[in-house]
């Protein structure tokens, strides 16, 4: 299946490594990555759990904001006309979580920034990354300069044991506090490193120039607590951690409050705050603020252990004939032995221990909205 | 044992077949994290899809293999689907069929026929 396509797809700097290793290759978002590799999916999951996951994230995007007056607050403001998080206040060295919104206050990708002193770095998501950087250069490219980054791998290293592993290679990082962004100089070229993942594990990201992305990762297996770990882990891992899939979970439709990304917005960014508003849909989505939308994005527990997955309608009785939701993502949660989902309900139907039905099959299935995260992060604040 | 284009091995047992997925099939879907079997003494004709397997991945039917009575399915599967994974042509079995002539498995594909397929 593969190979059919594997002409037209992207390879990382890591390709041959994952093909040395096993891995099982599959398209995504136009880049040939693996999916898993012999240890299978489950295993994988559990490896991040309980010890260090290397994660090949290159096909995300990461691009660099500078201010063209020169003046690095600047970038952060312009970034804040497309962005409705504060980032004018967000300080030298720190990362912070963030989403671009459209005019119809839906959601159009999210992303991460930091401020790294005389820039701003921003990973995106893959299949986002051309549309972002066309929406950056129109809406704001008169006042800063975008750089799509093209000679460096983005690894990801997860997990408990991802401190003491990545130590070993870059002394220093272990440092770090969760979403602190710093570069480092090892014998891999100069790292940009932050302390923050799609897990909801302790773990950092690394950005390495793609000359030396093969011999970096093989250092970091070389250690016995670390195993690769393919997207289906990776999947898994996020959803049972509650983090969002863009394009599942949150899209161009879904407004930050329907999403409970709320958090996302801080005070200052609100009505009332020093810099409230000025960014695209920001009537709606700061009066949905206040108001409250009328659905909401929850979490799923099946009383069975059938999965329901995305696309499985939701019903408010084994009976009615009208679906009230859908689900956006839903898997077997390795940790938790038992399926998990995310959904969108109606704001009356999304309070926790709430029974609703989903139809799996023909059949009409009990599922109780749950809080999330379904497994407790474990960051390093 | 015979084999069936879509993965299935068939044993006969007395009077009935015993039906599972081979080693590759379980290999392709990966962990199995769950199994739907159909309800004893249901009748099912050639084709019908009676179970679902759900893996980390996705989930797959299985079609019965010939027309028949189910006269038993393998319940350890419901508290251990992972047994799919661990011994896919012995533990890990589905159902039993009961079926008026077990000597139409000679129709389906022998080992080497299979291997052949999935090579």
């Amino acid at each position: 299946m593969a190979t059919e396509t594997a002409a037209s797809l992207t390879p990382t700097p890591l390709l041959a490594l994952h093909e040395s290793l096993g891995a099982r290759i599959v398209p995504f978002a136009g880049y040939a990555l693996p999916v898993q590799y012999p240890a299978g999916v489950m295993k994988e999951h559990l490896h991040t759990r309980s010890n260090a996951g290397l994660f090949d994230v290159s096909h995300m995007g990461q691009i660099l904001l500078r201010a063209r007056s020169g003046n690095a607050e600047d970038a952060a403001a312009a970034l804040e006309t497309l962005v409705p998080a504060n980032y004018i206040g967000l300080g030298e060295g720190r990362q912070r979580y963030g989403f671009f919104t459209n005019d119809a206050g839906g959601i159009e990708d999210d992303l991460m920034v930091a401020n790294r002193g005389d820039h701003l770095l921003l990973v995106v998501n893959a299949a986002c990354k051309a549309s972002d950087l066309a929406h950056l250069k129109t809406r704001i490219g008169d006042r800063v300069e975008v750089t799509l980054v093209e000679d460096r791998a983005l690894l990801a290293l997860q997990g408990p044991k991802a401190e003491a592993a990545l130590a070993d290679v870059a002394p220093g990082t272990s440092k770090m506090r969760f979403m602190d962004s710093t570069s480092f100089d090892t014998d891999f070229g100069t790292l940009w490193v932050s302390r923050s993942g799609y897990t909801g594990e302790d773990g950092f990201e690394i950005s390495v120039m793609e000359g030396a992305a093969e011999p970096f990762a093989g250092a970091l297996l070389a250690n016995a607590s670390v195993e690769p770990i393919g997207l289906g882990a990776r999947d898994s891992l996020r959803l049972e951690a509650g983090l969002c899939l863009y394009g599942s979970d949150i899209n161009a439709a879904t407004s930050p409050a329907e999403a409970d990304l709320g958090w996302a917005i801080q005070k200052i960014r609100r009505k009332g705050g020093a810099s409230a508003g000025g960014f695209p849909g920001a009537e709606r989505i700061l009066e949905e603020l206040e108001l409250g939308s009328s659905r909401r994005r929850v979490g799923l527990r099946p009383e069975g252990r059938a999965p329901m997955r995305a696309g499985t309608q939701l019903f408010a009785s084994e009976t009615g004939s009208e679906p009230i939701g859908q689900v956006t993502s839903g898997a077997f949660g390795p940790s938790l032995g038992a399926p998990v989902s995310m959904a969108y309900l109606p704001a009356e139907q999304s309070a926790p221990d709430t029974r609703i039905w989903a139809e799996v099959r023909g059949k009409r299935l009990p599922a109780r909205v749950a809080p999330m995260p379904f497994h407790p992060h474990s960051y390093k604040r | 044992m015979k084999f069936t284009e879509d993965h299935e091995w068939l044993r006969a047992e007395e009077d009935l077949i015993v039906v599972g997925i081979t080693e590759h099939a379980s290999t392709q879907l990966g962990d199995v994290v769950f199994v739907e079997l159909p309800e004893v003494e249901t009748m099912v004709a050639k084709g019908d899809e009676i179970v679902v397997i759900e893996s980390v991945k996705a989930a797959s039917d299985i079609a019965a293999p010939m027309d028949g009575e189910i006269v038993e399915v393998n319940e350890a599967l419901a508290d251990n689907p992972g047994l799919v994974n661990e011994d896919p042509m012995g533990a890990g079995w589905f159902f039993k069929l009961k079926v008026e002539d077990t000597g139409a498995l000679n129709a389906f594909l022998d080992e080497d026929a299979y291997k052949e397929l999935i090579d």
